[in-house]
């Protein structure tokens, strides 16, 4: 399976819909996406990863890259998951001290800090 | 001893290859299904470092994956052609390729996290990464 992208808009967020795999084969789309978004003037978003099937370390730098974008224009990147088997990989490597993970779209959106 | 192996070009689009391969013969050879997904992450990522490690390298030989079904342990074994900096040695010390060692880094982070009997070597004349897992005994039924 491939890797699904799409953007939406809520308020001052933009919410990243990712779908299928993220590897070392498609991370290159998703990081092009986040640069995009940040280049565009985006600086708060969540990237909904309820439709990921897999994500490995290539991922993890990715979503890495992309905080360290936003947060170099004083925005947020704020995760949607639910999964234990992906939340697993975000524990193992102690990223869960720094993203906000959150359960739904809606609680992301409504997060402030 | 019963072994698949599996070589591939180093790039990005067979390491998918390799994942789905590797759970297939781990299913098969009876590795529990609930680890199944850790050897799917734990042999992507190993064969992601490879991979790496070819191209960053320019090395044209293709990636090798071995899985190996034993007695009572599966295992699995990728192996690359990178030659690797011996410590101390010329090419050992902070450079331009520091994204890609963070990167390579956070690959064995996963690894090591995921996997409890995992072997790292590495020579001048290429590498290893060799993971095993215990191989649930069959369920026997009282006669």
């Amino acid at each position: 399976m491939d890797l699904s992208l799409s953007t939406e808009t809520m308020g001052d967020r933009t919410i990243v819909r990712v779908g299928g795999e993220i590897d070392v084969y498609t991370a290159p789309k998703l990081r092009e996406q986040l640069v995009e978004l940040v280049n565009d003037g985006s600086f708060h978003l969540v990237v909904d990863m309820e439709g990921v099937d897999f994500l490995d370390s290539t991922g993890l730098g990715v979503l890495v890259g992309g905080l360290k974008r936003v947060r170099a224009h004083e925005g947020s990147l704020r995760l949607v998951c639910n999964q234990e088997r992906i939340l697993k990989i975000f524990r193992i490597t102690g990223l869960t001290k720094v993203f906000p993970i959150h359960t739904s779209v809606e609680e992301a959106v409504a997060a402030t800090d | 001893m019963a072994t698949v192996e599996l070589r591939f070009s180093a790039l990005p689009e067979h390491v998918r290859t390799a994942r789905l391969v590797a759970a297939a013969v781990a299913r098969r050879a009876g590795v529990d299904e609930a680890v199944l997904d850790e050897v799917r992450l734990a042999v992507g990522e190993a064969c992601t470092r490879a991979v790496g490690l070819h191209q960053n390298g320019g090395i044209p030989a293709p990636v090798k994956v071995l899985l190996i079904e034993e007695e009572k342990q599966f295992s699995i074994e990728v192996g690359d052609e990178a030659p690797h900096a011996v410590p101390g040695g010329p090419g050992d010390g902070p450079g331009d390729a520091d994204v890609e060692i963070e990167e390579d880094e956070m690959g064995l982070a996963v690894i090591s996290g995921l996997v409890d009997d995992v072997e790292v070597s590495a020579g001048e004349n290429g590498g290893s990464i060799r993971m095993r897992w215990p191989l649930t005994p069959p369920v026997t039924l009282p006669a």
